[in-house]
């Protein structure tokens, strides 16, 4: 016990003397939950439309001003031709084109019909889509509108119409800052987490502190915990200061109970830490083990429901997301903190994310050698 | 007592079976010096992880203070100092920090063994809340040899302790390591420097994995078979030419300011090697009869 105090101390005071580490730990955090959720926005905004008016009636006047009023809309060029208007999305100006046919009132008002055509860049697939949608569903309420005023609705629809009122839980207005910003301290704590203790042992092994330590009588565990405990701390500070500041700058405040949050947070480190120290006991570089860290980190965060749902991957997908600690650690995340769920609802999660623990830890500990 | 039994270990490194220590078998009493003296790559380095329980041995034995470097490999940990040719402290550590870290890790604290390191500890002393990364060369071996001796060792193993270090702090080193020796810790030592081998009470010449010959330094420099002459000229590339080409020469290397050379049949005419050089337009010309040192001896092994 008295070993492990002087390695902890030890290992302390070599992480608070590295003055980039310290600067790091507690930089991280805040440039990425204060600046990242700010950019990192779903919600298509400022789609680039090029409209083509071949009708200039104060019907397709009012339909252009209803599109650009709905804020999603930027209008880049007012063109004469399809033509000029192709020529803006060539040279990437315009995400989308509008083009509305000569005699568009008159056909409308006359014959209860007519056509638009709408064409969409769809090399940013994201916005095309849901910009192409947001057109249409403009247009449509546009659409609704006339009809309102040119019909003289019956006192009973001669239609029977289902009306759908959506009603968002958990989220009410769909602030997509509400979403990401628990998935981001995830994602911040798993780094910091991972490459520090995958670094550390591989650090001892390249400057031959390790050769020092290995002839004493050091047990082994003792000096994998002594390895943990610090960074395992550390973590847990980078996720008391993420909650604070998301708290802050977003008002969100976790919903649910805060000791299930870290009761779960406390297991899952160990998962983490674990793992970066398996990949350390493997490497002899700091090199080799930065990149297995960062293969492994990117199949875990593209994998780990942050940025897309898991829900609509193709099943084998599926199944090494089960695999994936990042995956539990995000989805709890968002349970706890949006959902407000309690121990019960989250303990498959820390079942999974506690075997692997073990099985990483102890992996470890018997891979890590004092002899060759 | 023998400290430090070697039976027979031979250690081959990779696919390729690159043979590192061959064969290799030497005892050490209790509180000897022992050097193992060789060039870079002889297997200086492998041998001592072997005895410090850091390596595997292919095959044979070895033992330290009874220990068994296999079975007992837990034991060995607890007695010995071990100083690794490179510098392995904590860098981002003060003097200070590194002292009481590794006494800690051997379960004992600097107080109870400081008598042990007092001698060398008071030298670096003024230092002591300098991280050991910018010490110099010297202090930093001052400060190694403390932390390997902190769980007061009954043997230590210095890989090279004085590579890299300037020749007053090698001296002041070799004199610290014979206080240590009155202690009666037993010290086995590499160095490839010949000039160091005379210093230990024996030495083990080592080249190639395998063990030339071990003998005290007097011994090792009796044995060296043949009469050794000195010779200086002014032109000390032709005159190495003309060593050569002597038919008489049966070995010649440079040797500082001089060539050293041996010849066959003791060499009974100094007069016609004497005229030999002159003729070959050597100007300057010194032979003189020497006392061979270990260099000499290793060199005439190596051959």
């Amino acid at each position: 016990m008295r070993t492990l105090k002087f390695l902890l101390r030890k290992e302390f005071r070599q992480i608070f003397r590295d003055k980039s580490i310290v600067a790091l730990i507690f930089f991280m955090p805040c440039i990425q939950l204060i600046v990242m959720p700010l950019a990192a926005d779903y919600e298509v905004r400022n789609v680039n439309l090029a409209v083509v008016d071949h009708d200039k009636s104060p019907y397709s006047q009012k339909l252009i001003s209803k599109v650009i009023a709905s804020g999603y809309f930027k209008l880049q060029g007012y063109n004469a031709s399809f033509k000029e208007a192709l020529s803006l999305i060539e040279s990437d100006q315009a995400d989308l084109i509008l083009e509305i046919p000569q005699g568009f009132e008159r056909n409308l008002i006359r014959e209860d019909k007519q056509k638009l055509f709408v064409a969409v860049n769809a090399i940013n697939g994201t916005k095309a889509n849901l910009g192409g949608s947001y057109l249409n569903s403009i247009i449509g309420a546009f659409n609704a509108d006339i009809r309102m005023q040119l019909i003289q609705q019956p006192r009973f629809s001669q239609f029977p119409v289902i009306d759908i009122v959506p009603s968002n839980w958990f989220n009410p207005v769909l602030n997509y800052k509400i979403y990401i910003v628990p998935g981001i301290l995830a994602i911040l704590v798993t780094m910091v987490g991972g490459f520090l203790s995958a670094l550390n042992i591989v650090k001892e092994k390249e400057i031959g502190t390790i050769e020092q330590i290995n002839v004493t009588p050091i047990k082994k565990h003792i000096f994998i915990l002594g390895k943990l405990i610090p960074f395992w701390v550390l973590a847990f500070i980078i996720f008391t200061i993420g909650l604070i500041l998301a708290r802050v700058f977003y008002g969100i405040a976790p919903i649910g109970s805060l000791f299930v949050l870290y009761l779960f947070i406390a297991v899952y480190l160990l998962t983490v830490l674990g793992f970066g120290l398996l990949v350390s006991t493997f490497c002899d570089t700091q090199q080799q083990a930065m990149f297995i860290m960062f293969f492994f980190m990117m199949v875990f965060i593209l994998l780990g429901g942050l940025f897309t749902s898991i829900d609509s991957m193709p099943e084998w997908a599926k199944l090494v997301t089960r695999l994936n600690p990042v995956r539990y650690m995000i989805e709890v995340m968002r349970m706890v903190i949006l959902k407000g769920s309690g121990l019960r609802d989250v303990l498959p999660h820390l079942a999974a994310v506690a075997i692997m623990a073990v099985v990483l830890n102890g992996w470890a500990i018997l891979n890590y050698k004092k002899t060759n | 007592m023998e400290a430090v039994v070697v039976r027979n270990i031979t250690k081959t490194y990779g696919k390729e079976k690159t043979v590192a220590v061959d064969n290799v078998s030497f005892s050490v009493g209790k509180g000897e010096i022992f050097g193992l003296i060789g060039p870079d790559g002889a297997g200086k380095t492998s041998i001592f992880r072997v005895l410090t329980t850091l390596l595997l041995a292919d095959s044979g034995t070895a033992s330290v203070d009874g220990f068994d470097v296999v079975k007992d490999f837990k034991s060995i940990r607890n007695t010995v100092g071990y100083m690794p040719g490179k510098f392995s402290l904590y860098k981002d550590l003060t003097i200070e920090e590194n002292l009481n870290f590794f006494a800690t890790v051997f379960g004992t604290t600097v107080e109870a063994n400081y008598d042990l390191i007092k001698d060398i500890y008071v030298q670096i002393e003024p230092f002591k809340k300098r991280r050991a990364g910018k010490l110099s060369g010297g202090m930093k071996q001052k400060l190694a040899l403390c932390c390997a001796l902190i769980h007061k060792p009954t043997t230590l193993f210095l890989d090279e302790p004085t590579t890299g270090v300037d020749p007053v702090s090698r001296k002041e080193f070799w004199e610290m390591l014979k206080r240590l020796k009155e202690q009666n810790i037993t010290i086995i030592v590499s160095t490839p420097y010949m000039d160091e081998a005379s210093l230990c009470d024996r030495i083990a010449l080592i080249q190639g994995g395998k063990i030339l010959s071990i003998d005290t330094p007097a011994n090792i420099v009796k044995a060296y078979p043949e009469k050794l002459y000195a010779i200086k000229a002014n032109e000390m590339y032709p005159l190495l030419k003309s060593l050569k080409d002597y038919p008489g020469t049966l070995n010649s290397y440079a040797f500082g300011e001089y060539a050293h050379a041996t010849f066959k049949d003791q060499m009974r005419n100094l007069e016609d090697f004497e005229r030999y050089l002159s003729d070959k337009q050597l100007t300057g010309i010194d032979i003189k009869r020497i006392e061979a040192t270990i260099e000499d001896s290793f060199i005439n092994l190596l051959n």
